[in-house]
This record gives structure tokens, sequence and C-alpha cells, in this order.
């Protein structure tokens, strides 16, 4: 039993993001989807987070800051990619300062694919990081790392 | 008797030993073995007399009275002559004033006065000795080593240590005869010792601030002791016996006869203790090396000041005079807490929380009724050994750094761990429960509430205390906290100053966890001498006290719970660290984090408030002195 | 009329084991009425406790070790105020340990170098100096009264206070606003749901710290709301619905206001409920001199 799946808490960044799944972000935080009904609240601050949500793809600039939020999350954490961006790089992966996804820096657990992705599905998305959330948890008591140690090893 | 006697004039013989010695290692020698001395005795002092109540010595007037009025005399041209050098108009001016008086009293008012019992000891003056033999001493030994870095780091400064450390000795003994008195004749003459003794060390360094300063704070009190020699005079004309020159039967003879003297000198308390509109020449002081500074805040100088309106709060209690110089307490009290919030610079946050904690002792003076007098002598028990913990961490502090402002002490914890240790305590001492100073709050505010207008000082206290919440938390929040600065500079402070740290920060942890037993020993019975009736403090909120006092001090233990288990991260900087204490900019630059308090410069500025406190003080002033002119006539 | 020493005792206990079980229920209840207020649905009754809870289940995430020790301390020592308050103790001590504890947290937040706890940090002592007089001032409106700073004396008198301290009991619920960290007065940090860039005093604790600040949080408000009991004692019942109306009465305010700056804060908590409770006072003295009450 934990109750992380009864409290996750979120913290937002937005990578390098065209805006567009930063705002269905948003609108799945809003009073209209009212996600505190599920004990999930939006933190501004890494150190409170349980749940890391990233928009955009990585570019050279924001490399370091993805890295110092990911490691200020306290253990158990779980990464939700949203967005084709955060994925893969998506339509800025060709760019010249752009590295790829997200996954090339941290780990990530979920993928919620779509330009933009939909609240629906960053809900989704969230819903899913929640049963990861658990089993780290679970891991966590176990003993041992819940987390791959470097980045991109999973790929 | 002879104990008494010898605190007096040991300290002076020692002084004159001191001003001849040709070594650094003679006068350690010779100043750490005397300050023990000093210790050893007033402890004796203590263990001798604590059961005693008053105990009044018969020395002849003759022919100590007259030594007493050659020295005051030349001293007297002393001052003219430097008055004359440095062209300072008013102090000449007031000199003169005084000298002249003086004259007047000697040849024509004191033949036929004949005091008998010229010293006493009573409670209130074995606590005056102990922190006079025991704080007062603990500094000197300081000092020698303050003193040697002091030189090495302002080799400008001409090196007059023997002189220094003459005054230092001098001032002690002048404190020792102060409290001991019980002619009033004999007291004002150890108080001019002491304003000139503190004019000597403030000006110390010799530069245009120090010699001005100097000659400032000189000028403020001797318009105390004008005021003094007024009061001396008073009484020589009231009552040419003489016999009410002595202090005990002052006190006892009614408010008809005393109420005058007594609002007299306490005027030249105020001056002494730095009160609102003479507060800048406590703050001015601070151009003096530190120990002077710890000196003239917490064992000497300003004690004398609340110590003789404290002695006097029996006549004040009940008059419309004492409520007006408790009044002034009151209202420096308040104003005082305000500017402090307002400083950088650690002196003058020193300063003036001790200038702060002055005016709360003379609030509970003016006023006057038992439990306020036994809240007074408390807060001057526990604000002695805090604040003198506190300056001479300040010194050292400002020694290793090179600064002594607040925004340079930023992680001090982990430059100088053990001071910062030691100066977390002191300020503890000052404003956090269940340490000394809250006890004396808390116990004010009980007292306040029973006494007619208390209202108006628990007003002032309630929001001068919260002020003084804020600037001590603040700088406490400053030392602790932790930047990338591990190199530790704490090393290279000498044994013999780690030595009076360390008994000094205990000291402040002992008072707070026997204040019990000291009120009980000491302070009680002298309230129920002078009063009949005393402060019992609750059995139930004691034990409490302790037990809170118990587990503030196993607290810090907890740590070694975590000392393994916690993970370590740099602090939240928005994700933008570049190794944990620099925000990475653009295009490659890194800036160092600073961080700075809150000073609220303009709300607080010291300017300001300054000018609403000295026009507070001053009328407040004015009017008692009409009221005492009324009285008179 | 002093309760004896076993009552005392065993009132203390109560508290310490019961305060954080009423606390994290009335937060609870607080955000769903909060969520009402605002056309949501709103999380279970129960969220406070499931959200500390998980907040154990996190890893200890510290910047410096000491912020541990400080953390604790500000429990320890708030659930020391909180239990003298209901054993019946000296109202000002009580007071005094309830400073202390809050002085804890700020060294908490001072000790990690972040601006961010730096300036949370700042802005709770703003509160805190902000506060203190009022409640310093309650007491002793309290002892004008009924003649005791005890509160075990105080909550079994007869006399209604709420009577002969309106200003005071009016400045008490400004003060509280800023005490239960409520809009417009959340400076250092507010509570639950609401969207902060970072969080003030809290920004730098992570995981089982920011559950024990959580839990500190509630034996705070049981405290506070005891206050407000006070003031009603004559009557339980009286008692218990003022405290109701009084807490909803802070979550409309916290609703419909938005945050201001320190400087209003000051001025609201010092000038005008300042000025409320010294009027207060100073009438209630004189009256007490003329009718000898
Ligand atoms: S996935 Fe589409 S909407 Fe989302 S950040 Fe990339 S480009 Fe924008």
């Amino acid at each position: 039993m934990t109750y992380l799946t009864k409290s996750p808490w979120i913290v937002h960044y937005d990578c390098s993001s065209c805006n567009g799944c930063d705002i269905e972000v948003l609108a799945a935080l809003t009073p209209v989807y009212d996600v505190e009904r599920f004990g999930i609240i939006n933190t501004g601050n890494p150190k409170h987070a349980d749940i890391f949500l990233v928009t955009g793809s990585v570019n050279e600039q924001n490399k370091p800051v993805l890295k110092n939020i990911y490691e200020q999350i306290p253990e158990p954490k779980v990464v939700v990619a949203i967005g084709i961006c955060a994925t893969s790089g998506g339509i800025f992966r060709e760019c010249y300062n752009v590295q790829g996804g997200i996954d090339k820096v941290i780990p990530v657990d979920v993928y919620v694919p779509g330009c933009a992705a939909r609240p629906e599905s960053i809900i989704d998305g969230v819903v899913t990081a929640l049963g990861i959330l658990a089993k780290k948890r679970q891991a966590m008591q176990e003993g041992g790392s819940t987390t791959p140690a470097k980045a991109g090893e999973g790929r | 008797m002879n104990e008494l006697l010898f605190l007096i004039a040991f300290p002076l013989l020692i002084a004159v030993l001191l001003l001849l010695v040709p070594r650094d290692s003679i006068r350690d020698v010779l100043v750490t073995g005397s300050a023990a001395v000093l210790g050893i005795v007033s402890l004796y002092v203590l263990y001798g007399y604590f059961n005693r109540n008053t105990v009044m010595f018969d020395i002849p007037t003759e022919p100590w009275g007259n030594v007493m009025t050659i020295i005051e005399l030349l001293l007297a041209v002393y001052i003219l002559y430097l008055g004359v050098k440095h062209r300072k108009s008013f102090t000449i001016a007031l000199i003169v004033l005084q000298a002249g008086l003086l004259l007047w009293y000697e040849f024509f008012l004191k033949p036929g006065m004949h005091p008998e019992n010229n010293l006493f000891i009573d409670q209130f003056s074995i606590i005056m000795a102990l922190i006079i033999g025991i704080i007062g001493s603990l500094i000197c030994v300081f000092a020698l080593g303050y003193m040697k870095t002091f030189h090495h780091h302002h080799p400008e400064v001409r090196d007059r240590r023997n002189l220094f450390f003459f005054i230092l000795f001098v001032f002690l003994s002048a404190m020792f005869g102060l409290v001991f008195a019980n002619n009033l004749a004999w007291i004002l003459f150890f108080w001019e010792i002491t304003t000139i003794c503190s004019f000597i060390l403030i000006g110390y360094s010799e530069t245009e601030e120090a010699t001005n300063n100097a000659f400032l704070a000189l000028s403020m009190n001797l318009l105390g002791g004008v005021a003094f020699v007024g009061a001396l005079i008073f009484l020589a004309i009231t009552d040419p016996s003489g016999k009410s020159l002595m202090l005990d039967y002052l006190l006892s003879s009614g408010q008809a006869i005393a109420l005058v003297p007594a609002v007299l000198i306490s005027f030249a308390g105020i001056t002494k203790s730095a009160l609102m509109p003479f507060s800048s020449w406590l703050v001015g002081a601070m151009v003096a090396p530190t120990p002077v500074s710890a000196l003239l805040h917490s064992s000497t100088m300003v004690k004398a000041g609340v110590y003789i309106i404290v002695r006097f709060a029996p006549v004040l209690s009940g008059t419309i005079e004492g409520l007006i110089i408790a009044l002034v307490g009151g209202v420096t009290f308040l104003l005082a807490s305000f500017i402090a919030i307002s400083q950088t610079n650690a002196k003058k946050v020193l300063a003036y929380s001790t200038i702060a904690n002055l005016g709360l002792i003379v609030a509970c003076a003016g006023v006057g009724t038992f439990n306020l007098v036994w809240v007074a002598i408390l807060l001057i028990v526990f604000h002695a050994v805090a604040k003198s913990l506190l300056f001479l961490c300040v010194g050292t502090v400002e020694h290793r750094i090179g600064s002594r402002n607040i925004e340079d002490m930023s992680g001090l914890i982990g430059r100088m761990p053990k001071i910062a240790v030691m100066m977390f305590v002191g300020m503890a001492g000052m404003f956090l429960a269940p340490f000394g100073m809250v006890i004396s709050k808390w116990a004010a505010i009980e007292a306040f509430i029973q006494s007619p207008f208390g209202l108006i000082f628990i007003a002032i206290l309630a929001f001068g205390g919260s002020a003084t919440v804020f600037y001590w938390s603040k700088w406490m929040g400053k030392i602790i906290s932790v930047t990338r600065q591990p190199e530790v500079v704490e090393n290279s402070v000498t044994k013999e100053k780690w030595a009076v740290l360390y008994i000094l920060t205990a000291l402040v942890i002992i008072c707070a966890l026997i204040f019990p037993l000291i009120s009980a020993v000491l302070i009680e019975p002298f309230v129920m001498n002078i009063y009949g009736q005393t402060t019992l403090l609750p059995l139930a909120n004691l034990t409490i006290m302790i037990l809170m006092m118990g587990l503030l001090l196993f607290m810090p233990f907890t740590m070694l719970l975590y000392r393994t288990a916690p993970k370590h991260t740099g602090p939240y900087m928005a994700g933008r660290p570049t190794d944990g204490h620099a925000f990475a900019g653009s295009i490659g630059i890194s800036r160092e984090v600073v961080l700075s308090n809150y000073y609220m410069d303009r709300y607080f500025g010291e300017d300001k408030i300054f000018m609403i406190g000295a026009a507070t003080g001053w009328g407040l002033l004015l009017f008692a002195g009409t009221l005492l002119v009324g009285v008179i006539l | 009329m002093i309760p004896d020493l076993t009552v005392r005792v065993g009132a203390a206990l109560l508290y310490i084991i019961l305060a954080p079980l009423v606390g994290g229920l009335v937060v609870g209840i607080d955000r769903k009425v909060t969520a009402r207020m605002q056309g949501r649905v709103g999380p279970p009754v129960l969220q406070p406790f499931y959200d500390v809870l998980k907040l154990f289940e996190k890893e200890n995430l510290v910047v410096a070790t000491a912020q541990n020790y400080y953390v604790l301390s500000y429990l320890v020592f708030m659930a020391v105020a909180g239990a003298l308050f209901f054993s019946g103790g000296d109202m000002l001590l009580v007071i005094f340990a309830f400073t202390l504890s809050h002085i804890f947290l700020v060294l908490g937040a001072y000790n990690s170098f972040s601006p961010y706890s730096h300036i949370g940090a700042e802005r709770e002592l703003i509160q805190i100096i902000a506060y203190e007089p009022m409640i310093i001032l309650t007491a002793v409106g309290m002892y004008m009264v009924t003649k005791t700073f005890y509160v075990g004396e105080i909550a079994t008198s007869t006399i209604p206070i709420i009577m002969y301290l309106p200003g005071i009991f009016i400045g008490y619920l400004i003060v509280l606003t800023i005490k239960l960290r409520k809009s417009p007065f959340d400076l250092s940090t507010s509570h639950h749901a609401h969207q902060e860039i970072v969080k003030g005093v809290t920004t730098d604790f992570t995981g089982p710290n920011l559950a024990i600040i959580e839990i500190s949080h509630w034996y705070e408000y049981v405290f506070l709301l005891g206050v407000v009991y006070l003031f009603f004692a004559f009557n339980p019942f009286i008692a218990i619905a003022a405290i109701i109306v009084a807490y909803f009465v802070e979550i409309l305010i916290d609703n419909t206001t938005s945050r201001v700056k320190w400087q209003l804060t000051l001025r609201t908590a010092w000038i005008i409920a300042g000025t409320l409770c010294l009027v207060n006072l100073g009438v209630l003295y004189y009256l007490q001199g003329v009718l000898t009450l």
C-alpha cells in the first residue's frame, strides 16, 4: 500500500516547447478537470514533487536545468514526457542545437505522444505514471535503486 | 569589609602596575592573574554576604573625601585642558559649571556634614559585584589577545596598551566603588571616574572620529554629572547634618525629601545608560576597540546608570516623575528596537539592543513596584552575560573576516563554526524562550499589568519585543545559512580568548538554568527587604521553563539521528545552478548568489526614528524638570 | 480552580495525540469547502492525511543536515506550546514557546542558501512580528477580564469574555488570517492547492521534513482555534459554533481576496488590529477604574 498514488504532486517544466503542450498541461490543471479531486497538486518546486512533467525537446541551454530539476526531485519519482517533442525531439529534432527527446538527459517513464498532447491523454499518462510510482516505491522498500543510473540506458 | 576595600583597591594597584609594565608577557600574566583574583574574591563576597541583607561599614569620611575632591578637581583641570585643546566649547562649559558647583559644595556646604556609613553591601551590590568581577575581568583577559591583533591590524594607531589596561582596571575599581558606596558624594566620585575612563577608552585610537565621539560621550555624561552634583547640593541645603547623603537613609526618608535628588540622579542615570535623547554617545562609542564596547555595554558604565536608577526605584514608585522616567525608558526600548532592525553594522545592532534593554530596565525601575524591580535586576544580569559574549564574538569575527557588517557574516557557521554557535547561544539568550531575557519580558508583562498605567508599557513591550525577535532572528539566519566557504578561519584565535568565550557561553546557559536560584538567593531577599513583599515565581511555570530549556539543549542531539541518512542536494535555484551557489546566466556568465536581509530602512531608518525618540525624550525630560522645579519651589 | 496534575498531563497528552487528527481533518474540510466555493468537487476530506503519509514515503533530500534539526524542533516546540495551552498553562509562556517554534522554522529556511527560501524566511519573520504583539495583547485582554493568565482558569470562567473584548477578537481574527496562511496575508508560504511559483519557507524541504512541517501546522491550527474558544468559553456550544463561523469566515476571506504586499500586511496587523486591541484595552481599563469591576 502506498499513498503516493493518492497524492501525486506534479512539477512541470517547459524544456523548449512551442508552448502548445504547456497550454494543454495547464488546461488539465484547470478547475474544469479539477485534478485536485485525485490529490494532484501542481507544485512549483521539484523538491515537493513526485511526478515530473516535461514538455518540449532538449537543447544545450536547458540540458543542465532539466537535469538539475530531475535531481532535486526526491525518490521515488517518475518522469512523464509530454508531446512528441519531449518524446523524440519532434519537429525540432533536426535543429542545430536540439539534442532530441528528454530521454537523452534523464530517464523517462511514460511517453505521452501527440502534437499537442490532449489533456485527456496527459491525465492518462499521469495515471499510468502512478502505477510506476507505486512499483518504484515497492522497489525502494525492498532496497536498491529505482531508476537507471544513466540516462538513455533504457533505449 | 576588607573584601570590599580589596575589590576597590586591588584593581587600582594592578592598574598602576600595568601602567609601568614594559613587556607583553608580564602584562599577560598580570591581567590574567588579577582577573582570576577578582573573580574569586567577588564569589567570596557572595559567599560571605548573601544571607546577611544590608551590611553597613563605618569608614571615616576623611581623609578619603578630601582625596576624592582633589582627584576630581585635577580631572576637571585635565578635561578643561583637553577641551581647550580640541576646542570643544560645550564640554568646557559643562566642566566649568560642574567644577564650580563642586567647589561651592566642598567649601560652603560640606563642612559640618558627617555621613557615617560610607560603604555597604546588600544583595543587589553583590549581583553587581559579581557582574563586574567575573564578566568585567573576563573581558580584560580577552582584551589582551584582542589588542595585540588590533595593533597588528591597525599599525596607524599609536600603541598605548599600557594606558589602555591601566584604564580598564581603574574602570573596574571605580565600578566596585560605585556599587559599594553608600555616601552619595562617593558615588559621584566613582561616577565621574567611570565617565572619564570611558572618555579615554572611546578616544583610544585617536582618529578624528574617535576623538569626537569620545567628547560626545564626555559631554553627555557631564550633563548627567551636573545633575548629580545638583542632587548633592540640594541634599546639603535641605539637610545640613549630612545624614541624607547616605543612600540608605535617603531611600528610607520618604518621597518628600528624596524625590528631588532621586529625579536628578535618575537624570544622571539616563545620560549614563544612554537612553533616548542621549543614545548617540553609546552608538558612537563603538569606534573603540571591541573589548571596550563589551565592557561599556555589559558590566560597567551603562550598568552604573541603571544601577542607580534601580536603587531609587522605591522613591520613584507611584510618582508622576517616576512615570515620566519610566516612559523615557519605554520609548527608548520601543524606538531603539525599531532602529536595530535597520542596521547592518553588527556592533550598531548590539548597541541599539543594549540601549533598548537599558530602556526596559529603566521603565521597570521608574514604575518601581516590587515585581518590576525584581524584573529590572534580572534583566541586568541576563543582559550583562549575553551581551558581553556577543560583543566579544563580533570582535573576534571582525578580526577574522575583516568586516563587522552582518551581511558579510553569511555562512559563518561554515567558516567559524565554534564562534557561530557561541553567537547563536548569545542571541538566543537575548530573545528566545526559555532564556533569560524572555523570562524577564514575561515577568515584566505580568508585573506591568498590575501597576498604574501599565497598559502603555505592555503595548510598548509587545511591539518592541516583536521588533527584537525580528532583528535577532534575521541575524541568526544569516550566520547559519550554508554557503560555499568551507575554509575554517577561526583556528588562529588564541587559547585565552577561547577560554573567555567558553566561560561566557556557559554562563549564558547556566544563568538561564539557575535563575530561580539567583532569584531566590539574591533578588527576592533584596526586594523583600525594601518592599516587604516579593515576587514569587509559580513553581509549575519554573518547572516548565527548565524542562523547555532541557529540551532545547537536547534537540541538537537529534542531529545524530541523521548522521548517515539524508542525501544532499543543492539549494533550489530555479533549476539553473552551476555548482550550488551560483546562477548560470546566458552566454556562459556565472553569478555568485548574494542574499541580503530585509532592513526596512524606509520604515525603521535610524535618522527618522532617532529624531522621534530624541524629541519625545527631551519633551518628557523637560516636563519632569518643570515638575521638579515646582516641587523645589 | 486549577485542575490537578493528572488532568493537566492527560489534557496535554490528549492534545499531542489528537491535535494532528483534528487539525488534519480541519484542513481537509477546508480544502473541500474551498473547492466548492470555486465550483469544483475538491479532494477527499482525508486528503491531507494522504499527503502527509505520502511525504513520509519519500526520500529525505536535504541541503544541509541541520535542516532536519530545525524542522524537528519546530514540531516539538509547537507541540509543547499547544500542550501547555491545553493543559491550562500560562498563556504568556504558551506564546513564547509558540514564537520559539516559529523561529526554528525560519532558521530552517535560512539554513539553505537559496534565494527562494531566504525570502520565505524573511517574510515568515515579518509575519511573526505582525501577529505576535496582537497575540500578547489578546492574552493581556483576557487577563484584564478574568484576572488570570492561566488558560485553565480562563476556559472555566463564566464571564462572557467576548462581550468585553470585541475589538481584540476582531484583531485576533485579522492575525488569524496571517497565522492560517490564508490570503490576503499568506506571505511566506501558502497552504494546500494554491498555485505558487515556489513555496517560500518550505522551498528547500522535501519528503519527511515537509510532512513534519505540515503536522506542525495542524498542531498550530488546533491551538489557534483553541484561543478562539477562550473568547466564548462561558458556553461551550456557542464557543464551538463561534470556531466554525470564524473558520468559515477565514475560508471566505481566503477565496475572495488576493495576496497583498508585506508592507500592507504589517500595517494592517499593527495599525488596524493594533489600534482595535489597544482601544479595546484602554476602554476596558477605564471602565474597570470607573465601575470597579
Ligand atoms: S509536441 Fe507539438 S505542441 Fe508539443 S511542444 Fe512539440 S511542437 Fe509544440
